[in-house]
């Protein structure tokens, strides 16, 4: 299996911020028609897909949507004020490039200030570069929202580009939706909405699936840079099996035979033990009656930045992860 | 008057019953069910032509308010708070405790006794006391018991052109906009609720959701106004007088935007003056019911109220009569399937 560039760029580049996946929905839908027998889009928007099969029923949920900002006032001069779609740093935003649905770009720039460790998301401001409010009405209204705007990059090591989270787990999905041929066990792959505004999307996905087993792919934080806080995850170290983060404690029975898997087929992996954040597996294992749920991560340096990177070989181990977990018989 | 009923009943969160029972006897003889769930939600069921999407629209019909915690030696009562109060607020104000209405008021260190540090910030819930006019323990025990509700005591008034002032604003004012579609609506199908426990963290919002199975939901409000001078524009949540406030975002909900455009888009076909709700702080019962199950869609449409959460919150009739109109306007597209 090759590692294909081609496709991570393009997820990475689609429009779909928390509440408007429409486009990125699109985009995925056209990469696993031909692969699955069944797809849904439900309500809240979740693309469900599923690959038949006798065994377990099984959910793997990655998330669509992406970080971003939201405008919530126009002035009289054309500068949008904006409140942020999920966990927006300031500090990142500031001076970076934005981009609406409709390819509108803007700059995000902030009143004088003096302090800048005072910088809030309430002082700043995008510049769409027009002269007046009319002019603005235009191209954008409130409620709209824009995400950052900015180049993917890689070396023959590492990816570094915006949005790998969590688009790097829709390619890991959407690569081993591709490589099952006879699936064993009832695959219902989703691609959730809403994940960053609270884990919204997965939580209705799962009720409707009602899975026996489920399993998040998404990024997890490494700390393998400089004078980094101590936590045991690092690039190019190999896929993380999630032990635990703020949203939940994984399945124990469900963890030891993922790193089974891993060992029979030698790969790499690492054991994540996440003391923040989130993933849509939180909200899933506590769906109805109680669903034993895992994650497979990926070692993300600087997530919710536009330079977020991740080593080739651990997105390329996560996939295989994935994919020899679900083509097992898997029993817990 | 309708509102002046509601606002003036009680009916903090988990207490709802006083509120509840006026709800029901206004409401009784113009539905087709009318169901008090196990939390005490509301659940009312108006037949009509049937729409293959099932709508319902919801109001939580709790206030905030305060609980008796404890009675010192010298029949003074200690509280807390149930629900978002600012502290700020109680000071010198005059409250009604337990199902008997025991009146009293909320007393502290007179501003003569403070030392100057003290004025600088606001006095702690455990600095107050309610004052019922009792000598001792034993006379306090006899008329209020230690987990009574208090509410506050405040009568509704109308001042200037069109203002309202009250206590409980939030939300009586999406009760009497309900009970007026129920009243008057008629030929079309929809449930409405009248939710409890929304102010202390959207408790009976979700059962009622689970029961009710929605597809599209609309959430009414009084939604917080802030709106003086000075403030730059982006700041200000709504404004007064500028008509009903339509939600974008808020901690619990991304609205539906295609739901949201076609809202507006209703509101400009019928001349019908409104605002976005311009802040992402608070939650409303809409983040609970959009989960539910397998999901559906929502809308939250809210009159302004200014200093809400209090004894004297603020509305406009202007603001009331335009969210009642738009609700009318958008339950005849729903009853045309344009919804």
């Amino acid at each position: 299996m090759k590692f294909n560039a081609e496709l991570l760029k393009e997820l990475v580049s689609t429009y779909g911020p928390s509440g408007n996946e429409n486009r990125v929905r699109d985009f995925i839908k056209g990469q696993i028609n031909d692969y699955v027998d069944e797809i849904i889009i439900d309500s809240l928007g979740n693309l469900i897909a599923r690959k038949k099969g006798n065994g377990k029923r099984i959910m793997v949920a990655a998330h669509m949507d992406q970080i971003g900002l939201m405008v919530t006032n126009i002035d009289d001069s054309g500068f949008l004020r904006f409140t942020n779609i999920g966990g927006i740093s300031p500090f990142v935003t500031l001076s970076q490039q934005v981009i609406f649905e409709n390819g509108t770009v803007g700059v995000v720039s902030a009143e004088p200030i003096e302090d800048i460790s005072k910088l809030k998301i309430s002082n700043m401001f995008i510049d769409i570069g027009v002269n007046n409010k009319e002019e603005a009405e235009k191209l954008v209204s409130i409620g709209d929202t824009c995400i950052y705007n900015a180049e993917y990059g890689e070396n023959k090591n590492v990816v570094f580009t915006r949005y790998l989270d969590d688009r790097v787990g829709c390619y890991v999905a959407i690569e081993s939706i591709k490589q099952i041929k006879n699936p064993k066990n009832d695959l219902y792959f989703v691609f959730t909405v809403q994940e960053e505004v609270g884990l919204r999307g997965a939580k209705t996905s799962a009720y409707r699936i009602d899975p026996e087993i489920g399993i998040a792919l998404d990024v997890t934080g490494s700390r393998d840079t400089p004078k980094a806080k101590t936590f045991a995850i690092g690039l190019n170290k190999g896929t993380a099996i999630k032990v635990k983060d703020n949203s939940i404690l994984t399945h124990p029975k469900l963890r030891q035979y993922m790193i089974n898997i891993a060992k029979e087929n030698n790969i790499p992996y690492q054991l994540e033990v996440l003391e923040y954040g989130g993933t849509d597996s939180g909200s899933i294992h506590l769906t109805k009656e109680g669903i034993p749920t895992g994650a497979i991560s990926i070692p993300t340096r600087y997530v919710h930045s536009t330079i977020e990177m991740a080593s080739k070989n651990d997105i390329m181990n996560s996939i295989e992860l994935l994919t020899k977990l679900l083509e097992s018989d898997v029993s817990l | 008057m309708l509102l002046k009923k509601l606002t003036e009943a009680s009916g903090v969160s988990g207490n709802e019953k006083e509120i509840r029972d006026i709800i029901i006897d206004e409401i009784k003889d113009y539905v087709d069910d009318l169901e008090v769930d196990r939390l005490g939600n509301i659940i009312i069921h108006k037949k009509g032509n049937k729409n293959p999407k099932k709508l319902m629209i919801t109001s939580h019909m709790d206030e905030v308010g305060l609980m008796i915690t404890d009675i010192d030696d010298i029949g003074l009562l200690k509280f807390t708070t149930v629900g978002g109060i600012d502290k700020r607020i109680l000071v010198s104000k005059p409250v009604l405790i337990g199902k008997n209405k025991v009146p009293g008021v909320i007393g502290a260190k007179p501003i003569h006794l403070q030392k100057r540090e003290e004025w600088q910030s606001a006095l702690n819930i455990d600095q107050l006391y309610i004052d019922i006019g009792a000598n001792t323990k034993e006379e306090a025990e006899n008329i209020i018991s230690i987990g009574d509700y208090v509410a506050f005591d405040s009568q509704y008034i109308e001042f200037g052109k069109r203002l309202v002032k009250a206590k409980a604003l939030d939300n009586r004012v999406g009760c009497s906009l309900l009970i007026e579609l129920i009243k008057e609506i008629e030929d079309i199908d929809f449930y409405g609720v009248f939710t409890v426990m929304e102010e202390i963290g959207l408790v009976g919002a979700g059962p009622a959701a689970y029961k009710v199975e929605p597809d599209i939901s609309i959430v009414l409000e009084g939604t917080l106004c802030y709106d003086v001078p000075k403030l730059d524009d982006h700041l200000v949540p709504t404004y007064l007088n500028k008509g009903p406030a339509i939600s974008l975002i808020d901690r619990t909900t991304l609205y539906d935007i295609d739901f949201r455009k076609k809202i507006a888009k209703i509101a400009e076909k019928n001349d019908i003056p409104y605002q976005y709700r311009k802040t992402a702080m608070g939650g409303n019962d809409s983040g609970k019911i959009h989960t539910t199950k397998e999901g559906s869609i929502t809308t939250t449409i809210s009159v302004p109220c200014r200093n809400i959460h209090s004894q004297t919150s603020v509305m406009s009739k202007y603001d009331y009569e335009n969210a009642l109109k738009l609700l009318k306007a958008i339950l005849s597209e729903y009853k045309k399937g344009e919804l």
